[in-house]
């Protein structure tokens, strides 16, 4: 199975960072949550409900649709807000977060359970510094206009349904989804990042595991 | 085929497709409603909830849907349509976007239906509530209540697309394969969302940057009744999932909306109405009703394009910029002006504002020798080499913006709220950039000649010499 890997572009000033980010994980994760499941006998399972809320943001001409799961925003806000604190704040760079969707492959030991990436969504982001309140307005409103479109493309790529894992039985469930949420079920994803400096050099690649992960003996 | 389906599949594909109708069309016009939508997430399913995403159901707009569907459902040639319009309490409307829900001829007759059927048409709507977040229409139907509506209507058939104007955008939500046929869900939206009334056009002299009246009469063929996404008070809490409930309050107060984009040029021609796109800071959307919702029509400072009850009109579409007031100083002062607002009234005159300390600001059009700051009364404490580089800095300062090329029109700066007194703090800041000078530090020059001087100095030299032990303890102090 190949990995699917999408990749998204936006340029934002350094106060727009969080909240960009927000915008497209959250877009994407709505896609890729369920209810949770609960299994019966027989082999059978049914599925929670997906509530949803709005976000306005404060920095930007946009709203957006989450999942109404305070657990799920405080792990998104985490792992955005370590992408901006190392990004620095509000100086010009560049970087990448990338949302990673993969599956638990069970292996014996002693080797470690593999994770195999499904679907890989990239974000590259350029932080620019706007000279004034002028140009910050009209930033407000383009950045506004390119997150709609980056939520258009990624609607596009969510319905073109591509693989998707196939719904696991109750003993294979922690493979394929994040199971520790109390109220939703997102796919097992992760969230890395990457920043680089002005001069495009690569200076450090930082890796957080946001889910509990086997990776350890 | 229909026959290669089982009867319970059939049975399960069309009660999927009737509830995904419903369910389409309760949350498009819930994202026209003008409010945020909050629901929860339950982790235990109640099953009353389709598609598992908690999408809940106003009443009345089932029944309109149900109403339009007359028990059928959408399919090949038989669309499901829902348009949205915007309506200002003049009477004015006009279409914004229209979703359609169709169905094509090409099958996957290998598809399950009770599963992969299902789940995908729980991503469809939750691609859908994504989506109507991003067409232009999300924007406008946040602001609405005071100076417009917004409308939906449902109807079935042909899809009409006529009403949006020339250059309308499409943007596919999302298909679904099934074995009778594959399911699109997509929006075709106004691009161009610039109008002015004809009336208005008749009683004013156009106004630069506005135009084009894009609606006419049509005679829609099928046209069923419009219905108001109902407007709900702004004030709820953020986060509170309140839920959609059924109100029937809409407000169709006198306004006119004026596009954002569509304003002249902010430019130094005198007489020309200068105006600067303005967008209110998006987090604050209610902050921006409640400023919208106010200001008698007396407590507004007159501008070149409001008068009278006009003026209330105009407030409300005033848009607080979020921006620095050096940006806002070069292009002069301007404030947005809506379409159908009258004929321009006075200008204002600093004397007529509601001013602290009114008397002593900066006249634009007096002369600086009246001025009493400019021109103090004789004081005997300065020495002439200053006198003259004050009085010519003071008159600099005092002067004012130059009074042959601008236009004085009024300043509204960030945060300021015109529901107290009118332009307090920009009127505050702008005053007070030509502060009137010190009255020491002036002199009366044509109470004073230059042969007056001479003669008082060798006194106040005598007087001097005498201090001048003062002078060398207060010398020291200094050290």
């Amino acid at each position: 199975m190949n990995c699917r890997s999408e990749a998204l572009e936006v340029s934002v000033e350094g106060r727009q960072v969080d909240e960009a980010m927000l915008a497209l994980l959250h877009t994407i994760l709505l896609h890729r949550s369920t209810g949770k499941f609960h299994y019966k006998k027989e082999g059978t399972y049914s599925i929670g409900t997906v509530g949803t809320q709005d976000i306005d943001c404060d920095f930007i001409d946009f709203s957006f649709v989450r999942v109404s799961s305070d657990e799920l925003d405080r792990a998104i806000r985490k792992a955005v807000g370590e992408f901006k604190d190392a990004m620095g704040n509000g100086t010009d760079g560049m970087g990448q977060i990338s949302l990673e969707f993969y599956q638990k492959k069970k292996s014996r030991w002693p080797f470690s359970d593999e994770c195999i990436p499904w679907e890989v969504w990239s974000i590259k982001v350029n932080v620019v510094n706007l000279a004034n309140e002028q140009e910050r307005q009209i930033c407000r409103e383009k950045v506004g206009e390119k997150l709609g479109e980056k939520v258009i493309n990624i609607v596009e790529v969510i319905n073109r349904h591509e693989y998707l894992p196939k719904m696991p039985t109750q003993s294979e469930v922690d493979n394929v989804f994040d199971t520790s949420l109390k109220d939703v079920q997102p796919y097992l994803y992760k969230i890395n990042f990457q920043i680089t400096d002005t001069l495009g050099t690569s200076v450090s690649t930082t890796m957080r595991r946001l889910i509990k992960d086997t990776l350890a003996l | 085929m229909d026959s290669d389906l089982s009867p319970q599949d059939k049975k399960d594909l069309d009660k999927f497709m009737k509830f995904f109708a419903l369910k389409t069309v309760q949350v498009i016009v819930q994202a026209r409603l003008g409010e945020k939508v909050c629901t929860r997430s339950l982790s235990s399913p109640t099953g009353s909830d389709w598609f598992n995403l908690a999408i809940k159901d106003i009443p009345e707009v089932t029944h309109e849907s149900k109403k339009a569907l007359a028990g059928q459902l959408p399919g090949i040639g038989r669309s499901m349509c829902v348009e949205i319009s915007l309506k200002t309490s003049e009477g004015d409307s006009m279409e914004l976007e229209t979703w359609c829900l169709e169905m094509n001829e090409k099958c996957d007759k290998d598809i399950k239906v009770s599963y992969t059927v299902y789940n995908r048409l729980s991503l469809l709507l939750k691609s859908l509530l994504a989506i109507t977040r991003v067409t232009p229409a999300y924007k406008l139907s946040r602001k609405q209540g005071h100076d417009y509506v917004i409308l939906y209507r449902i109807y079935f058939g042909e899809v009409q697309l006529t009403g949006l104007g020339e250059g309308f955008q499409t943007v596919r939500v999302g298909v679904v394969g099934t074995p009778v046929g594959t399911i699109t869900l997509s929006c075709a939206y106004r691009t161009n969302l610039a109008f002015m009334s004809t009336r208005q056009f008749e009683r004013t002299a156009p106004i630069m940057g506005i135009i084009i009246d894009h609606f006419v009469e049509r005679p829609f063929g099928n046209m069923g009744h419009m219905h108001p996404c109902n407007y709900r008070a702004p004030g709820e809490d953020e986060g509170a999932c309140n839920g959609v409930e059924d109100s029937q309050e809409v407000c169709t107060t006198s306004f006119s909306t004026s596009p954002p984009s569509q304003m002249g040029v902010p430019g130094k021609e005198g007489g020309v109405p200068q105006q600067v796109p303005v967008q209110p800071c998006h987090g604050a959307q209610a902050e921006h009703r409640r400023v919208s919702s106010c200001p008698p029509a007396d407590h507004v400072p007159a501008t070149p394009y409001s008068r009278g009850e006009d003026a209330e009109t105009s407030s409300r579409i005033v848009e607080v910029k979020s921006g620095s007031p050096c940006d806002v100083l070069e292009t002069t002062f301007t404030r947005k002006v809506g379409a159908f607002v009258n004929k321009p009234g006075t200008q204002v005159t600093t004397a007529s504002l509601d001013l602290p300390f009114a008397a002593f600001a900066p006249r634009a059009y007096d002369l600086e020798e009246n001025d009493p700051m400019v021109q103090p009364p004789e004081s005997s404490a300065t020495s002439s080499p200053l006198q003259g580089s004050l009085h010519s800095q003071g008159s600099g300062e005092s002067g004012g913006p130059a009074q042959d090329d601008f236009v004085m029109v009024d300043f509204k700066p960030a945060f300021s709220k015109d529901d107290l007194l009118p332009m307090d703090l920009g009127t505050f800041y702008r005053e007070f950039q030509n502060p009137p000078q010190l009255a020491s530090l002036t002199i009366d020059v044509s109470s004073q000649s230059m042969a007056e001087d001479l003669d008082s100095l060798p006194e106040k030299l005598a007087v001097y010499e005498k201090n001048i032990d003062e002078f060398d303890a207060f010398v020291d102090t200094l050290q």
